[in-house]
């Protein structure tokens, strides 16, 4: 016995095996003692609460959605709605981030200086203050209903939103968004026609003009195709507001804002660091073998930068989506407002209800990171 | 069975990691007795109901049921640490043990009363949902709002109200809902919505804190019941009769017309019903694990529900409101108090 517990290896196990030993009983106590609060108290627990009415109402669902639905379908919409802040914000950020952070390494003087306040200033100011700020100064200076900025009687700004035309569902809709889809793919197949034709004979092959008449063409072809019935519904100011045409809430519109001026800060450092981390000496190569700048960055500086830049521009996808949960100062429906915050406040389920919300993210998370992996795993330098 | 309690206890503990671990105790009063102050949650920013002054002290008519609790239990009414809390948090804070009791012009309903583990001690105001609308609107009743924009706070029965209101009156709304009363009031300065919707009593406080008050009007219809009242934790009775008695002791003392100004030369008063409340006859104090002159006390320095009404939202106070249901019954209102005996 003695002897064993000299052994260094087993007396490690031993510790290692008291610590997880007393760890367990540990939470295992916190959480029994929760549990019987909640039980001597008669508090419901279970998930039978999602079944239940909402009762409330919510302004924006991207599903239909009214108070007499169940918290079950409130979850389901709060996710949707905060899928859709993320993906918003996850593309006008990387469009934004990316032009920064390149601006930031331009030559010109004043245009990398003017980079690199935009930088400094909004990555330095809290979101939160940011998103209140779009919201509350920028929401109080538009006009009301009637008196709505208004752009060719198709798309008006006012108070109440952004409103603009709203084509209705029917075949030919549907036909010209096939017909993008199409245009999409034969484009880059195109393209790398183009590129392969180079290789093989050292022609350059210039795309540009095939591409636009490609996305201008087809989808002419689609709508007589589709049977030439595209119609739209107009926003018309009836009553108190808008009716008709599609609305993007003042809540939604600051909190997209918000989030894109704010990710796009670090996103184009990301951008910049990347860029910097490729040695000098490649450029420099680049250049005496007769590459022009555009050439130099495009294939040699942009395809070894992005192994860089890709990390941690995805872990700010993760931040972006997290911090879309601060939605809740301006009320924008996404899952924390109206799940963790209405639902919960109205059947006191806390503890269900926060572990499901927790769980939302915690996938998120894994799938990023999982994401990454397999990024790095691809993006790892082939020793040939 | 046994799989479901292991996953319930480790979903408990794992939100509760999550959220940080409060202890709770069974019994208050000495909790409460220890600690030497009441915790009280409160709204902190409505007027009449619970407000800081410039002094840094709160008043209102529901801070009076902290004080009065404060006076019952530990002799004096200032002995209260108030705590601050939004329409969204006030149920979890009572529910975890951050506060001993809640006093936040919350309404009574079945679900929170049966299924939270919480339980009503009172009802201090008796309230009732209306709308208030910029008069440009040209609106005159409540029916007219089809299709209007509303703001309101998330976290009360006013969202619920709301649904059902317009739901039964077959018209269309649309929902601006924000977890700050203020957050609400700016959106409705800003013109962001029509209607702002609240406890009526609210209404009349927030629109004299409007930049341009004129320029708004309160709708005549009540849309529901909005019975308001102090919380407790279930699960303690001791503490929810102390929290319960110590409201009824300032209806009784209105209705024998016991007042602080007169509690003490009514200390020599021969009216039984006086001599029960003020602790010269009878176990009332004892009955509750507390000293003889509980009731005295809180008279002494929160008065009786009259003087505390008038004074905070009465017509001693800039709301002006009229006591309407909150008379007391001998005065056809809806006040009464069961017998100290
Ligand atoms: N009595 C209702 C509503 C209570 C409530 O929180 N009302 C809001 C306005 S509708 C309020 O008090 N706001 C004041 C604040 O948060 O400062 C309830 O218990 O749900």
């Amino acid at each position: 016995m003695v002897a064993l517990l000299r052994n260094q290896k087993i007396r490690g196990i031993i510790f290692q095996l008291l610590t997880v030993i007393g760890l367990v009983a540990f939470l295992w106590y916190i959480g029994a003692n929760t549990v019987a609060n909640i039980e001597q108290r008669g508090i419901q627990t279970g998930f039978g609460f999602l079944e239940g009415t909402a009762g409330f109402g919510i302004d924006q669902s991207p599903i239909p959605y009214t108070e007499e639905n169940t918290h079950g379908r409130v979850f389901i919409v709060g996710l949707l709605n905060t899928m859709i802040i993320a993906a918003v914000g996850i593309v006008f950020s990387t469009i934004v981030g990316l032009l920064i952070g390149i601006l930031r390494l331009s030559n010109n003087w004043l245009i990398a200086k003017l980079a690199k306040a935009y930088i400094d200033f909004f990555r330095n100011i809290p979101l939160l203050l940011q998103i209140l700020f779009w919201y509350n100064v920028v929401l109080r200076a538009m006009p009301n209903p009637k008196q709505s900025y208004n752009f060719f009687d198709t798309i008006f700004i006012n108070n109440r939103g952004l409103y603009f035309p709203q084509p209705e569902y029917n075949t030919t809709f549907l036909a010209i968004l096939l017909s993008f889809a199409v245009a999409i793919a034969s484009a880059s197949l195109f393209n790398r026609w183009a590129n392969r034709r180079k290789e093989a004979t050292g022609k350059d092959f210039f795309v540009l003009p095939w591409g636009i008449a490609l996305f201008l063409l087809l989808p002419a072809l689609a709508y007589w195709i589709g049977g030439a019935q595209l119609h739209f519904s107009f926003p018309e100011l009836r009553g108190f507001n808008f009716k008709g045409g599609k609305v993007l809430s003042p809540e939604f519109l600051a909190l997209a804002f918000a989030l894109t001026i704010y990710t796009a800060t670090f996103i184009a450092e990301a951008v910049r660091s990347g860029i910097e981390a490729v040695s000098h000496g490649q450029k420099e190569a680049a250049a005496s073998m007769g590459f022009s700048p555009y050439q130099s960055l495009k294939l040699v500086i942009l395809p070894q930068a992005i192994r860089i830049a890709i990390p941690p521009i995805i872990n700010q996808y993760l931040n972006l989506t997290k911090n879309s949960s601060l939605a809740t100062a301006v009320g924008y429906p996404e899952i924390v407002t109206v799940f963790a915050g209405t639902s919960l406040n109205q059947v006191g389920q806390a503890i269900e209800i926060i572990a499901m919300t927790m769980l939302v993210y915690l996938i998120i998370s894994l799938l990023v990171s999982a994401l990454l992996n397999w990024f790095n795993h691809k993006m790892k330098i082939k020793e040939r | 069975m046994v799989l479901s309690r292991i996953a319930k206890v480790s979903l408990a503990t794992v939100t509760i990691l999550g959220l940080g671990v409060t202890t709770l105790s069974a019994d208050t009063l000495s909790e409460v007795q220890k600690q030497g102050f009441v915790k009280c949650g409160v709204d902190g920013g409505l007027p009449g109901f619970s407000e800081v002054g410039s002094d840094g002290i709160y008043r209102g008519i529901d801070v009076d049921v902290c004080r009065a609790v404060a006076a019952a239990t530990l002799g004096d009414a200032k002995k209260v640490k108030y705590i601050a809390l939004n329409a969204k948090e006030r149920l979890t804070a009572l529910q975890s043990g951050e506060i001993d009791m809640l006093s936040r012009n919350t309404t009574w309903t079945e679900t929170r009363d049966t299924s939270l583990g919480l339980n009503f001690a009172g009802v201090n105001y008796y309230d009732g949902q209306g709308f208030m609308v910029t008069k440009k609107l040209g609106v005159k009743s409540a029916k007219e709002l089809d299709g209007a924009s509303i703001c309101l706070q998330t976290g009360t029965t006013t969202e619920l109200n709301v649904a059902d209101y317009f739901r039964t009156n077959k018209m269309k709304y649309k929902l601006v809902s924000y977890d700050t009363n203020d957050q609400v009031v700016k959106a409705y300065e800003s013109g962001r919505c029509d209607v702002l919707t609240s406890d009526q009593s609210q209404l009349y406080g927030l629109r004299i804190k409007l930049a341009k008050p004129d320029e708004s009007i309160v709708l005549p219809e009540v849309i529901s019941k909005e019975p308001l009242g102090p919380v407790v934790r279930k699960g303690d009775g001791r503490w929810f009769d102390i929290v319960r008695w110590s409201f009824y002791a300032m209806l009784t003392a209105e209705e024998s017309g016991v007042t602080s100004a007169n509690v003490d030369a009514m200390l020599k008063s021969d009216n039984p019903d006086v001599k029960r409340l003020l602790g010269a006859e009878g176990q009332m104090g004892e009955n509750l694990g507390l000293k003889k002159d509980f009731a005295y006390q809180i008279i002494k320095q929160v008065g009786n529900y009259g003087e505390s009404f008038e004074r905070t939202v009465g017509q001693g106070s800039p709301l002006k409101i009229q006591r309407g249901y909150n008379a007391l019954w001998t005065n056809g209102g809806l006040q009464y108090a069961p017998p100290f005996r």
